[in-house]
């Protein structure tokens, strides 16, 4: 006990743990996209740099209240999010990846080369909104709609997409514009969460937002357990924090990181937790609560 | 009396190779419509086409007196027209009770507002989709596997799903493709009464079948295809007489 409360007002820990927050967010929304829907994007810390940028700046110009800045963060990353979906969401496979890749591409550039970001020197001095608790509320948030879009006429649809689009056509679905949906709130989350880092770091450098971070997400979420909730947080959890507990061995902290995405690939080929979802979860944990209750 | 689904004249060519040339036919509204054919006549290319999957180079598909030639296959579904895959096309990674909730996507409207809020009027739809589900699942004889991943079941048993699915979306017209390929005497039987059921609910039905016993005695019309031509077209005893026919199956006799 004493143990977790130090971790918890370590501000070291608190940074580690915010960050986790932050990236589950972009992670969940990256899950509706390539988890449920099975479209890959290779490209989401793009939109997440979208959503940070115009986060950033209403602070900064217009001194807009925090929550509202987020709201249009991540609606920002949504348009651009439908804008690049018309056209790309035709494509499947490889080549909407190379299409989303090279888009997040060309916003990380625009990035460098606009005035109002501050160019290759980074749009410094926004203030610190940002807090653990805040993070909190916003995860559990997002995951709670998330879970509920899954298990609805909407999420049937995406995963009817996902298992076989010819199929889900004949049943009456249109595809295209049900996969624009869903890039459009994955897109979304990914636009939050920019925002909440933008307040976290106080300081925007388009190179945070690069090809790596898009990869990272997509870690998270194929490593966790591609179309599982539970999996996207797991996976995010510990993909995030392996690398900040590594560091006693920081001379192979990199290493031992890519040891582990091996291992698991090996051993858990379909995620750490795929095909394990938090319908099933509760299922379970009701059956336990009424068999222990009939025991009584 | 109108035909519930006329093609007119229906071309089609995929480069050089003319797979349907100037077919036309009509599905007589609470029949039993076959088609059959040799390998490669044409026939699902036929079903591609009224599903909206194809769009034929010549000619026009007419449903319920309304040209449904160019339209998305989305739309097509949604004015009444479903079908199964001669090669399973099952959600397989989703339970048997979802794939069929699934067929009734275009007759439930609940959106991403929908999903996020869970008003009175989605949990009432929602529960609506289970019920719907649930009878098509009885229609077939699955309704205890509801909870079983669709890649889990046996063959035949996912050929009986792919059918539920379809009747979930509450056609007017049934497209099977290749019900009964690969089933065993036993299952056929099984699934011959489930079609004549199917067709007491006032669905018509159009069949494309290899098993001639099962079509002979099922159908109330044939349509025999050949090399992407129609070259017959009656009741069963008429089609069995006809000699273009027995040549189209079995070779001509040598000079």
């Amino acid at each position: 006990m004493d143990g977790i409360m130090r971790i918890l007002t370590d501000p070291y820990y608190i940074q580690v743990l915010t960050l986790t927050g932050i990236y589950l967010i972009a992670a969940l929304g990256l899950h509706l996209i390539t988890g449920v829907t099975g479209q890959f994007s290779f490209g989401h810390a793009g939109f997440m740099s979208i959503g940070a940028y115009t986060a950033a700046l209403l602070t900064l110009h217009l001194h807009t209240p925090l929550i509202l800045n987020l709201l249009v963060g991540g609606l920002a990353a949504g348009f651009a999010g439908i804008l690049l979906g018309f056209p790309s969401l035709k494509l499947t496979g490889d080549y909407l990846g190379i299409t989303t890749l090279g888009f997040a591409e060309i916003v990380r550039v625009v990035f460098i080369n606009m005035k109002i970001t501050g160019g290759t020197q980074g749009l410094a001095g926004i203030p610190k909104e940002t807090s653990l608790l805040l993070v909190i509320v916003v995860a559990v948030l997002s995951v709670w709609c998330m879970y509920r879009i899954q298990n609805s006429r909407f999420g049937r649809a995406l995963m009817a997409i996902r298992e076989d689009d010819i199929a889900a056509e004949a049943m009456g679905i249109n595809t295209l514009i049900y996969k624009v949906k869903a890039f459009a709130v994955g897109t979304f989350f990914a636009g939050v969460s920019g925002g909440l880092y933008a307040h976290l770091m106080q300081y925007l450098n388009p190179f945070d937002f690069g090809v790596t971070r898009s990869f990272d997400l997509l870690n998270f979420v194929v490593l966790g357990g591609l179309g599982s909730i539970p999996g996207t947080i797991l996976g995010t959890t510990v993909l995030t924090m392996a690398p900040e507990f590594l560091r006693f061995v920081n001379k192979y902290r990199m290493l031992i990181y890519s040891a582990l995405m091996v291992i698991m690939m090996i051993f858990r080929p379909n995620g750490l937790l795929g095909g394990v979802h938090l319908k099933d979860l509760r299922r379970a944990f009701t059956r336990r609560r009424s068999t222990e209750m009939a025991s009584q | 009396m109108p035909a519930l689904l006329e093609l007119d004249n229906i071309t089609i060519s995929f480069g050089g190779l003319t797979a349907l040339n100037r077919v036309s036919l009509r599905v007589e509204e609470g029949k039993i419509n076959s088609l059959i054919g040799p390998n490669g006549a044409g026939k699902s290319t036929i079903f591609n086409v009224i599903t909206g999957i194809y769009t034929p180079t010549y000619g026009r598909v007419i449903f319920q007196g309304e040209d449904i030639t160019r339209e998305k296959p989305y739309l097509i579904t949604a004015r009444g027209i479903a079908r199964t895959f001669q090669n399973i096309r099952l959600f397989k990674n989703l339970t048997v009770l979802d794939n069929v909730k699934i067929g009734c996507h275009s007759s439930s409207r609940a959106g991403l507002f929908g999903a996020v809020t869970r008003l009175g009027w989605v949990k009432r739809e929602e529960r609506e989709i289970t019920a719907r589900a649930q009878r098509a699942l009885e229609i077939v004889g699955l309704a205890s596997k509801g909870d079983e991943l669709a890649k889990n079941l046996p063959y035949g048993e996912q050929r009986r799903l792919e059918i539920a699915r379809a009747l979930a979306a509450s056609p007017r017209l049934l497209l099977l493709d290749e019900p009964a390929a690969g089933m065993n005497p036993q299952e056929k039987q099984t699934l011959m009464e489930m079609v004549q059921r199917i067709r007491e609910m006032n669905i018509t039905i159009m069949l494309v079948e290899h098993d001639m016993s099962f079509v002979m005695n099922l159908s109330d019309h044939v349509d025999v295809l050949n090399y992407g031509e129609k070259i017959a077209g009656g009741t069963p005893a008429e089609i069995r007489q006809n000699p273009r026919v027995i040549e189209a199956y079995l070779g001509n006799e040598i000079e």
